[in-house]
């Protein structure tokens, strides 16, 4: 295989398209004869409708029907509970949409949808999280199917035993996903069968679980999502839009196009759930680590369970004889959580990584040596070798490049006028994974080729890679390969999440390009089209249980208001080891996307939860921050040229999410250095660091 | 959202005339703030008055030394106006630490000073809200409170007035000039702005369908020597944690003329009389700034999330006095 196109930093194909506004997304596609539709959500946290009194709504112009419970066309029961929508008069969380309105403009059906009356009678409910609510029980397993516990040699023994012992509580709030593309769909039915422009995470997914709902043959179900304007697991599965889209178009039986409004995305789409994280570790004194225990908390709802795996990556990631993780849940009157960017591994590294920084401090030991001294080549959960682990290559490297060299470890040592100035380091891991995948290859008599493959590119530039490793199989230059993505009429292909599209998609592709070659073998072109086709699944299967990871290390330095607290990010950097890299420019901003939506974590976003109300009150981009570039004065991601051979035929490890692990930690532990206070509750903002000159 | 007509009057006069003559119209500045509230259903007018046609968009000199400012001055153009920046240095900086460059681009001055106040619980119809719906309670006195008023408030409404230029208006000593249904009239700002009180529905003492027509600022030659200080959350596009606008004249080293505002304190932007007064005749430090601000803030009565704005408040009366007595 020539490796020409892989590694080059090709634009995006659909570049052009995207910056000139030609570039359809879900509600753009034009479409005779449509309508809109406005989704309404329940105005009560839990309880049961009595009464839908949709009079008004319906004399209002333009409104051309109002579904809910009582007249919406009937669905099959399915395990996503939350899709069982407009089926029962039940309401078990606050926004959970309870009917739709459909006209002949968004504006009418905006209009429509504020003159639904729903009465409902009411209970009790619980919204908030705690670290001693009645309800905390252990669930099965964690997601997806990981343990709940683990632990090895006696922890307690183990930490009572040592010289030197850290136990501290970290707190994280809800976050919302915000791609800027919101859940949209067009739907529309045609003698029987179901088309949906749908932004999604993956196309093929959404159409098994439509078919499954509208109880439909897959194949009279098309699902297509050309161009997705991000998602960051929120569209990972079929959601709430498309779901009332494709009921309303039934219900009127024309096309209706349904978008959620930004403030429709805080909550019911899922979100990163709140957790409550303790942490203990225990070493020696040269700072070898010989008990960590990682104990989560964190909630779900009370129609699915959603069991975020926030231990998990205390698992493999620093060795000690004495280990133990625990997973608890609180089932909430609330919308169940859901993925985003690295659920479990996020979370969780920002605690142990927070608390190896705590424990360097204890020991008296620099954080990256400490993280040196304690890694392993073996991965302490699984007792097998890792097929790579350059986690120490990228402190080293990382620790170089920054200038970590001759860091004063003292807090509050660095100061530049008002500006109490700190760094901090963390580090990242993230699983490398393949599921399996189908794809197509055509030879066409002009010498070019079509690869098929149904992937979704969510912004990430996934269309590109796939067709740079493409013609890279094919053997031939890029130039003469038509990639085609994002419908389900193509081969069936998992979802763009868990940081193995690539690897799933293009170890697909590679297959099918393989057995066109052995097709074409004699070398004379083809007078016809010649198609071979591929799928992974015996093979993606029948791969050995190594653990695959890739690392990374986050260096950041921040700068503190010492008489205000406001927090600045001077710098950031990280260096991180995933594999090959198929496309530089495109993996950069994967990189660097990821380490701003840590920042973002670390200082920024918090869904603020209204106990009375059971609803997050700042549901807009101007009362939930996001860091904007103003708050990202300097960036900067590398990586290491690594070779791996177990990981699948393109040998990439994936970057989607890698980029947010561990990027959190650094920004606390660089706020500690500056200024000798330990925030353990995200956000790090300035009311808790307000007069920080006295404090510490 | 609701259907609406949409006028473009010729005139001043046919403007305020629509008004008077519609009960549920409004007027359409930038859009920047009531075109949020119609589609999430706050304010439903069912006319929109555009007056940033009007001729209301020049900056002009005043014979007296002062300014005056027409109500459909961009904030962006405002903000780069060479008689700003050089007279007025606490009006640009607080016109440039305000919202983003596209918002700036479309706000006007007029639409600025009569933006509603914030709070998470009156944009949400779901919730209650007496400035909203009157009678329906307040959800933010004992909610999710930490952007909300520390001073003034009353126990129907904690909202705060989100503006920075005002804050700098309200330091200056600004004289808005207004079309009512009878004619034009000046009204010092210490005078637009209502405390929340039991009316919280009421935000300015404007009576309906005044427009405003320009801001004038008074000749103020120490207000060159001024600044504004906001802090935020985040770097850019964020309502003030806490702002200060701050005028400082100085004689040797004794206070001659002080003129201090506040942001995102209350229900409007707050002029610091009581600190001006600790101020005013004493040898300038540090320590004076922070008793001056002490004097001032001792009115409050912080909420239960926002305590921190008082020290934030001090923090930042000190900084911006200690950096113009030193510049």
């Amino acid at each position: 295989m020539s490796t020409d196109a892989v590694g080059r930093a090709y634009p995006r194909l659909e570049g052009r398209e995207k910056v000139t506004g030609t570039a359809r997304y879900a509600v753009e596609y034009p479409v005779d004869g449509v309508t809109y539709g406005w989704a309404v959500p329940s105005a009560v946290v839990r309880g049961r409708i009595t009464r839908v009194d949709t009079t008004r709504a319906l004399a209002s112009p333009g409104v051309l029907a109002v579904l809910h419970h009582g007249n919406a066309p009937r669905i099959a029961p399915s395990q996503q509970t939350e899709l069982w929508l407009l089926q029962e008069p039940a309401v078990h969380y606050r926004g959970q949409y309870v009917a739709v309105v459909v006209a002949t403009s968004l504006e009418a059906a905006r209009e429509g949808a504020r003159l639904v009356r729903i009465d409902y009678d009411t209970g009790p409910h619980s919204t908030v999280l705690t670290d001693d609510h009645p309800g905390l029980y252990k669930p099965d397993h964690v997601n997806p199917s990981y343990p709940t516990d683990t632990a090895e040699g006696d922890f307690d023994a183990g930490y009572a035993a040592a010289p030197v012992r850290v136990d501290a509580t970290y707190r994280t709030p809800a976050y919302h996903n915000n791609p800027m593309e919101p859940h949209a769909t067009t739907a529309q039915w045609r003698d029987g069968r179901l088309l949906v422009h749908d932004s999604n995470q993956g196309a093929s997914s959404v159409r098994a679980t439509l078919a499954e709902l509208f109880e439909l043959p897959p194949e009279s179900v098309r699902v297509v999502a050309q161009h997705v304007g991000g998602g960051f697991g929120s569209k990972g599965y079929a959601k709430a839009a498309v779901v009332l889209a494709a009921l309303a178009a039934r219900h009127v039986d024309r096309p209706v196009r349904l978008a959620l409004t930004r403030q429709q995305l805080f909550g019911p789409v899922g979100y990163r759930t709140p957790t409550i994280q303790r942490v203990r570790l225990a070493a020696d004194t040269d700072g070898r680590l010989t008990a960590i225990c990682h104990d989560a908390i964190s909630q779900t709802s009370t129609i699915h369970e959603f069991a975020e795996q926030t231990a998990v990556y205390t698992r493999s990631m620093y060795a000690a004889p004495h280990r133990r993780t625990t997973h608890r849940l609180v089932r909430l009157d609330v919308p169940t959580p859901f993925w985003m960017r690295a659920p479990g591994e996020c979370p969780g590294a920002y605690a142990l990584e927070s608390a190896m920084d705590e424990l360097a401090v204890a020991v008296g030991i620099d954080p990256v040596e400490l993280r040196i001294r304690n890694d392993t080549d073996v991965d302490p959960d699984q007792g097998r070798p890792f097929t790579s682990r350059n986690l120490v290559a990228c402190l080293r490297e990382g620790a170089q490049r920054f200038g970590w060299t001759g860091r004063d470890p003292s807090p509050r040592s660095r100061r530049d006028g008002r500006w109490l100035i700190g760094t901090g380091v963390a580090g990242s891991s993230y699983p490398a994974r393949a599921r399996p995948s189908s794809a197509t290859a055509t030879a066409r008599p002009d010498g070019s080729f079509l690869v098929r493959v149904n992937a979704t590119d969510i912004g990430t530039g996934a269309r590109t890679a796939i067709w740079q490793v493409a013609a890279d199989a094919l053997g031939v230059p890029p130039e003469r390969v038509e990639i085609r993505i994002g419908d389900s009429a193509l081969p069936t292909a998992p979802v763009a999440g868990g940081s193995m599209g690539t690897s799933s998609w293009s170890w697909a592709v590679i297959r099918a390009a393989q057995a066109l070659r052995e097709k074409l073998r004699d070398g004379v072109p083809p007078t016809g089209e010649v198609t071979a086709e591929a799928d992974t699944t015996e093979e993606v299967g029948s791969q050995p249980a190594l653990p695959r990871y890739a690392y990374g290390a986050q260096f950041v330095e921040v700068r503190v208001d010492a008489d205000t607290g406001e927090v600045r990010l001077n710098r950031m950097l990280g260096v991180f080891a995933a594999g090959r890299v198929v496309n530089p420019t495109t993996a950069r901003s994967q990189l660097i996307g990821g380490m701003t939506m840590g920042l973002s974590m670390a200082l920024h976003e918090e869904g603020l939860l209204d106990e009375r109300y059971g609803d997050w009150v700042n549901h807009d981009l101007a009362t939930y921050h996001i860091t904007g570039c103003a708050d990202v004065e300097s960036i900067e991601a590398y990586w290491l040229d690594e070779r791996d051979d177990e990981l699948n035929p393109a040998a990439v490890k994936g970057i989607g999410e890698i980029g947010i692990v561990g990027a959190a930690a650094a920004v606390a532990n660089a706020v500690h250095h500056a200024t000798g206070v330990r925030i353990r509750e995200l956000p790090i903002r300035l009311d808790k660091l307000i007069g920080v000159s006295e404090l510490a | 959202m609701r259907a609406f007509r949409y006028h473009r009057p010729a005139d001043v006069a046919e403007a305020v005339a629509v008004l008077a003559a519609e009960p549920q119209a409004a007027y359409l500045g930038g859009g920047t703030n009531l075109v949020d509230l119609m589609k999430l259903g706050v304010q439903r007018p069912d006319v929109l008055v555009d007056v940033t046609r009007l001729p209301l968009d020049t900056v002009e000199e005043l014979p007296d030394g002062g300014l005056r400012i027409g109500a459909t001055v961009r904030n962006s153009d405002l903000a780069a106006h060479p008689v700003v920046r050089r007279d007025y240095p606490v009006l640009a900086r607080a016109l440039l630490a305000a919202a983003s460059g596209q918002l700036r681009n479309m706000a006007t001055t007029g639409g600025n000073l009569l933006q509603r106040t914030r709070c998470v619980y009156f944009q949400d119809t779901g919730k209650a809200c007496n400035k909203r719906e009157p009678g329906s309670g307040c959800a933010a006195l004992h909610g999710q409170n930490r952007d909300l008023a520390v001073l003034d408030w009353s126990e129907q409404c904690v909202a705060t007035h989100p503006s920075d230029l005002a804050v700098a208006l309200a330091a200056l000593d600004t004289v808005v000039e207004v079309h009512e249904p009878d004619g034009p009239r000046d009204i010092p700002i210490a005078d637009l702005y209502r405390s929340p009180g039991t009316h919280p529905e009421r935000e300015t003492t404007l009576a309906r369908g005044t427009l405003i027509t320009a801001v004038r600022l008074p000749p103020l030659p120490a207000a060159r020597r001024s600044t504004y200080l906001k802090v935020r959350d985040r770097a850019s596009f964020a309502f003030a944690a806490g702002s200060v606008a701050a005028v400082l004249d100085l004689d040797g080293d004794v206070v001659r003329d002080v003129r201090l505002a506040y942001g995102a304190v209350a229900h409007r932007p707050w002029r610091a009389y009581r600190a001006e007064e600790e101020l005013r005749g004493r040898p300038f430090s540090p320590d004076l700034a922070a008793r001056a601000a002490d004097a001032e803030l001792a009115q409050a009565r912080p909420l239960r999330h926002n305590g921190f704005k008082l020290p934030l408040t001090r923090a930042i009366t000190v900084r911006a006095l200690t950096e113009l007595a030193s510049s």
